[in-house]
């Protein structure tokens, strides 16, 4: 029987993965950002699973607000990356402390 | 029976897909392993019951954010062999931190194991309600207990799409677009003149 433990599990190691990958892409933002939703990702089977073993639907409500500002963030960090690229035709971000202002 | 080989078929699929997502030479790769990793966790969703955020979660990862990304991937040109210099020197570093917090979260694991925390008893205000369906029940809660939440949610989308806006956009200077303030305030009288020019005289423009 699948109980709440083994959702806890595929979520953390999902995290772990996500956490692997901000490290290991250090210089390809756009690897990162996918990084960063994976993270997001593993928060939400989380959140929904706690919610539905526990029979309280705010988890899941919540659940929706956490899609909500992971996709906010997505459009506005690939915004960011497309200006950044347009100015400096590389997305390698050792040098983008550069990006004052 | 078939409960549980299905969650370990989407558990390992997730697995997988989102080390691929990680490891792969080409992020075009990364972007379809996401779209992969999406799905298989919106079968895991669907498995506790959970099908308005599985279904949110196709929709929106998958119809949006991963197609977003994979405009801006196949957008830039981008020379990705130099972006991978620097993964085999990052790797052991990546490894132990990995490593750290894996072994933080199977210790905070152990410790739910031993009975230190309890899953407790939901207060029932915010239940399935019994006889409706899952989406029949989150859109009661939505639009009624948490409707400031939901508003709050529109408010965020509404902040990062003009945001993204704003950042994206550019003043062409290269282009002659069309000013219709400056057209419709152009008058016959003041564009053209009448003239009477006597014989070999010729005229002044």
């Amino acid at each position: 029987m699948i109980g709440i433990e083994h959702y806890v599990v595929v979520s953390s190691i999902l995290f772990v993965l996500g956490v692997l990958g901000i490290f290991l892409n250090r210089k390809n933002v756009i690897v990162i950002l996918m990084a960063i939703e994976l993270i997001l990702l593993s928060v939400n089977i989380n959140l929904v699973a706690f919610s539905a073993f526990l029979g309280d639907l705010v988890g899941q409500v919540f659940a929706m607000f956490v899609l909500t500002v992971a996709a906010g963030e997505a459009a506005i960090g690939l915004a960011i990356l497309v200006i950044y690229f347009r100015g400096r035709g590389t997305i390698a971000v050792d040098d983008i402390h550069r990006m004052r202002g | 029976m078939i409960h549980t080989i299905a969650f370990y078929l989407f558990a390992v699929l997730l697995i997988a897909s989102a080390v691929l997502v990680i490891m792969s030479r080409n992020p075009v790769h990364s972007v379809l392993w996401l779209i992969l990793a999406f799905f298989n966790a919106a079968g895991l969703m669907v498995l506790v019951g959970a099908e308005f955020i599985a279904m949110l979660l196709v929709i929106v990862y998958v119809g949006a954010v991963a197609v977003l990304f994979l405009f801006v991937v196949m957008m830039l040109d981008i020379d990705f062999a130099e972006l991978r210099a620097g993964f085999v020197k990052n790797f052991p570093l990546g490894i132990l931190l990995a490593v750290i917090l894996l072994a933080e979260l199977v210790l905070g694991f152990g410790a739910y194991r031993a009975g230190a925390l309890k899953l407790g008893e939901a207060d029932g205000t915010a239940g399935v309600i019994a006889g409706r369906s899952n989406i029949d029940s989150i859109g009661a809660l939505l639009y009624g207990e948490y409707l400031f939440l939901f508003e709050a949610a529109g408010l965020v989308l509404l902040v990062a799409m003009i945001g993204a806006i704003v950042l994206t956009h550019r003043e062409r200077t290269d282009t002659r677009g069309q000013n219709v303030s400056k057209q419709n305030k152009r008058r016959a009288e003041d564009a053209t003149v009448n003239v009477k020019p006597e014989v070999g005289k010729g005229v002044t423009l």
